[in-house]
């Protein structure tokens, strides 16, 4: 679907408000391939397109909301009328309204390759088809390949107010990942590895496949490590995972709600010295990168954290009305079907200068950590516990040797910004709200035997 | 939902190219949520879903499509963009006749979403707000939640199978924040069954919200846990999460077939100690995971994973009970008509045993009390899993002692298994749980009596 439809789409919702109230449209539009192949042929092949529009009526400082997943005519009436009966039953609260046009200039990002909706089918079942040949032959270990995924999307939204919102904005995206078993007498291990990009012609099937096969073969022979307290290196994968949870708690909703562990800690010292951190959802690099935000706001770089000292945090039109202050183009949603919060979208840390075995040469006696559990389930941002399940290889006088798994690590987010002793140089734009470089963090509590 | 006859020609138009077995799966999903937070109800959203869902399949190969377009030409669209997926050679109509199945639903529903007044959704997070303020000065925040589903699906395929189900689900959650010397803590809990508003008559709102209020408040208090290796026992009804990731994903059939799962070739072996039997059950009664018929059409089922610490079954979906000869066990579910159904738990629990729960405490000199755990996550092909606790305490001499700050813990399934030592005799089901395998989420139930595992590793700070 064209832009100038979906926007025509939000023309005509936002042309129903009636009097004394604000109406805004989502209008999304996505199509999708998802291609699995196992055991050299096609296991499943899907493909779809998705649409819908999500609705909110602000009346008498009350905001209603309502979705529906179709953009048939006399559904789109229903749902404002559904949206606008909604709202006269929250909380009368004179800061709630729709965002208005804030003179920021839209990034013009290139996230749309016009060219992905012709690429065949065939082509994409080749790709997926290929990367399980080569996580297959990657490594005499490896016993199988799991999974090995092709998937691509084209997907459009509008933005629509009548408080004179009108913004539109498409991306397309297009990955590969592998899933492989590895193996050795009777001990089996697992290793995942992927490719991303925006068009099939950016991915690299070797990368996903030699990353797949090194995962699962370097912990064959993993063994419990006893309890301990020492310094842990996170490969990108993990450090991009921690950073977008040190991100949620810089969301000015948290501050707000007094749910942030930071929420009064602007121009203090919250952070090692080495730590800078951004969100930058302009940066076309990212992968999440986008050029508005969900309240059809221009996006653009928000500072963090500055040599470890807190600036400030991501705000969305609510929040900045609540205190005081202007939104930082920091609405997210969850998709048409929800309503917009703050938060990052595209996280960065500064890198440092140290590849990730530079920064393991400086350690004595620690842990390289490869990957985590369980982070939805030991993390707790508003009281900071960070506990997870591992699995890694033991660092000793500088050198990576025995792997090491069903471990956990622990200590609190507040201490581990703290804590942070190194930043490697190694960026990597993964397909996640935060980028991924190796860091190395001092006194972790480590659980085994 | 559908007519017959509309069903029959979508399913010709799907196997026009050839195929061993097509499907439609249609939805049609309304759900409306009410949230306070800071003292403001922030919105009442509610939304509608509705599509269909075309599965082909020729030999191994599956073609799937999906559309929110449900006249007579979106849906056979949608067929031939399934068929063509599949690939298959050309062979001509086929007719299909379809037989409804009759399964029985697991409880009728009294008071549908429909029939709330708005205002009295919204009138109950007021209650549950105020009850938890009063409960501490402590208590800084609360989010009050109030959500209801109901979804509509009808099955049809090849074989002639037509099912359909309603079913329809409630839910109530709070959160807690308390702040003391030692920072900020929180408490949560949600309550949530496979009934109507009726959750509401037997649901007292304001207690519910002043035990969420007091778990926030206890952590107050609460001491870095453990960090290492020891007895663990966990309260009955919020632990079933354990078993859930020690072994229910590693059931699955698909994780089984693929060679990643460490259950793999042992049924009619001993996977877990004598005392523990476990079953998956789709029909109990009101619990977040029953149904009358899974999203294959498959009546739901009560199957018996592990006897006695036995392995005796699997869980499967359709097409690889299919392709293994063998019942089907009314396992297959799907998020929603735009994803394809796999092997997913219903609702899976740890049969009650023969001790006294306040005995396995007392016999326990040093270790950890789990009261209630949050999510979990596994890998199935090491049985390396783990699972958060939200609400611990430790043991001492027999005691239940200090509080505890969250954390995870970790172990590997087939070895906690067979530690399990201690079985209670006090089963009870735990709150509302999402399941999340490869994309896609579904509603489950877990459910456990007070056990205790002789030897877990506790993820906390203190040496």
């Amino acid at each position: 679907m064209e832009l100038e439809q979906l926007l025509a789409i939000g023309d005509r919702v936002v042309g129903w408000a009636e009097d004394g109230e604000q109406v805004e449209a989502v209008v999304a539009h996505a199509a999708s391939s998802e291609i699995r192949a196992y055991d050299g042929d096609v296991e499943q092949l899907s493909s779809a397109e998705t649409q819908g529009v999500g609705i909110r009526v602000v009346r008498d400082h009350r905001v209603g909301f309502a979705y529906a997943g179709t953009l048939d005519d006399d559904v789109l009436a229903e749902t404002l009328a559904e949206a606008r009966d909604n709202a006269g039953f929250g909380t009368a609260d004179e800061y709630v309204g729709l965002a208005e046009p804030d003179g920021v200039a839209v990034a013009d990002l290139d996230l749309f390759r016009a060219s992905l909706v012709d690429v065949p089918t065939s082509r994409k079942v080749d790709l997926a088809l290929a990367l399980e040949r080569a996580a297959r032959a990657a490594d005499s270990r490896i016993s199988a390949v799991e999974s090995a995924d092709y998937a691509d999307s084209i997907s459009a939204a509008a933005v629509v107010t009548t408080t004179g919102i009108r913004a539109a904005a498409r991306e397309t995206g297009a990955y590969v990942s592998a899933s492989v078993l590895a193996v050795d007498g009777d001990e089996t291990q697992t290793g995942f590895g992927f490719s991303v990009g925006r068009h099939p012609d950016e991915l690299d099937i070797d990368v996903a496949s030699r990353d797949a096969a090194e995962r699962a073969t370097r912990m064959l022979g993993a063994t419990k490590p006893s309890s301990d307290r020492l310094t842990v290196v996170f490969d990108p994968f993990v450090t991009a995972q921690f950073l977008g949870i040190i991100g949620s708690t810089l969301s000015a909703e948290a501050v707000l709600k007094g749910r942030s562990p930071f929420a009064d800690r602007v121009g203090d010292e919250i952070g090692s010295v080495f730590i800078t951190f951004v969100d930058d959802p302009t940066n076309p690099d990212a992968f999440s990168a986008t050029q508005t935000d969900a309240e059809g706001l221009a996006t653009r770089r928000n500072a963090l954290i500055t040599n470890g000292v807190l600036q400030g945090f991501l705000h969305n039109t609510y929040t900045a009305r609540r205190l005081g202050t202007v939104s930082t183009g920091s609405a997210v949603r969850g998709g048409f079907k929800s309503t917009p919060s703050a938060g990052a979208r595209a996280l960065a840390l500064t890198p440092g200068v140290q590849p990730q075995e530079e920064i393991v040469a400086s350690i004595e006696h620690g842990i390289l950590v490869q990957s985590v559990q369980g982070l939805h389930s030991g993390v707790n941002p508003v009281s900071g516990d960070f506990s997870t399940g591992a699995e890694g290889l033991c660092i000793e006088n500088g050198t990576v040797g025995a792997p090491l798994r069903e471990f956990t690590i622990a200590s609190t987010l507040q201490r581990m910004l703290q804590d942070i002793v190194a930043v490697g140089n190694d960026v990597e734009w993964l397909p996640m709200r935060a980028a991924g470089l190796t860091i190395a963090v001092g006194d972790v509590t480590v659980s085994g035997s | 939902m559908l007519d017959s006859s509309v069903i029959q020609r979508v399913l010709g138009t799907a196997l026009r190219t050839g195929g061993d077995f097509a499907e439609i799966f249609v939805e049609d999903r309304r759900s409306s949520s009410a949230r306070l937070d800071d003292g403001r109800v922030e919105e009442l959203s509610s939304g509608r879903d509705r599509g269909a869902g075309i599965r082909v399949v020729v030999g191994d190969t599956t073609g799937y499509a999906h559309t929110a377009d449900l006249s007579e030409a979106g849906l056979r669209a949608a067929a031939d963009a399934a068929a063509a997926a599949a690939r298959g050679a050309a062979e001509g109509e086929r007719t299909i006749a379809m037989t409804r199945v009759d399964a029985p639903r697991p409880n009728e529903i009294a008071i549908a979403p429909e029939d709330i007044e708005k205002a009295a959704k919204v009138a109950l997070l007021a209650r549950a707000d105020e009850a938890a303020r009063a409960e501490g000065a402590a208590i800084k925040q609360v989010t009050a939640r109030v959500a209801d589903s109901r979804r509509r699906i009808l099955v049809a395929n090849n074989d002639g199978m037509l099912s359909e189900d309603d079913q329809v689900k409630t839910l109530f959650a709070v959160q807690c924040v308390a702040v003391g010397d030692t920072g900020m803590q929180t408490g949560y809990e949600s309550v949530g069954h496979t009934i109507g508003w009726e959750l509401f008559d037997r649901l007292d709102v304001e207690e519910h919200a002043r035990k969420v209020a007091r778990q926030a408040l206890t952590k107050l208090q609460a001491r870095p846990a453990p960090s290492g290796t020891m007895p663990v026992v966990i309260g009955s009804g919020g632990g079933g999460v354990l078993f859930h990731e020690a072994c229910g994903h590693g059931l699955e059939a698909d994780a089984i077939a693929k060679g990643a799962s460490v259950f793999k070739g042992r049924k009619g072996t001993q996977v877990a100690s004598p005392l523990v039997t476990l079953v998956d059950d789709g029909t109990m009664a009101e619990e977040w995971g029953c149904y009358a018929v899974d999203d294959e059409g498959t009546p739901a089922q009560r199957n018996v994973l592990i006897e006695d610490g036995v392995l005796t079954d699997y869980m499967y979906d359709f097409l690889r009970a299919r392709k293994e000869g063998r019942a089907r066990s009314g396992n297959g579910r799907r998020e929603s008509y735009q994803h394809l159904p796999m092997v997913r738990m219903t609702n899976t629990y740890v049969l009650a045993g023969e001790s006294d729960p306040d005995d396995i405490v007392a016999s326990t000199e040093r270790g950890v009390f789990v009261k209630a755990l949050g999510g979990g996550s596994v890998n199935t092909a090491t049985g390396d899993f783990v699972f958060g606790m939200t609400e611990a305490y430790l043991i001492e001499n027999g005691e239940i002692t200090a509080p505890l700050r969250e954390g995870n813990l970790i172990g590997n399934g087939p070895q906690v298994l067979s530690l399990i030592d201690a079985v209670g005799n006090d089963f009870a089901m735990g709150p509302p749980g999402m399941c999340g395998k490869d994309g896609q989420g579904v509603p489950v139930g877990d459910g456990v009596p007070t056990l205790r595992v002789t030897a877990l590793t506790i993820g906390g700070t203190a040496a």
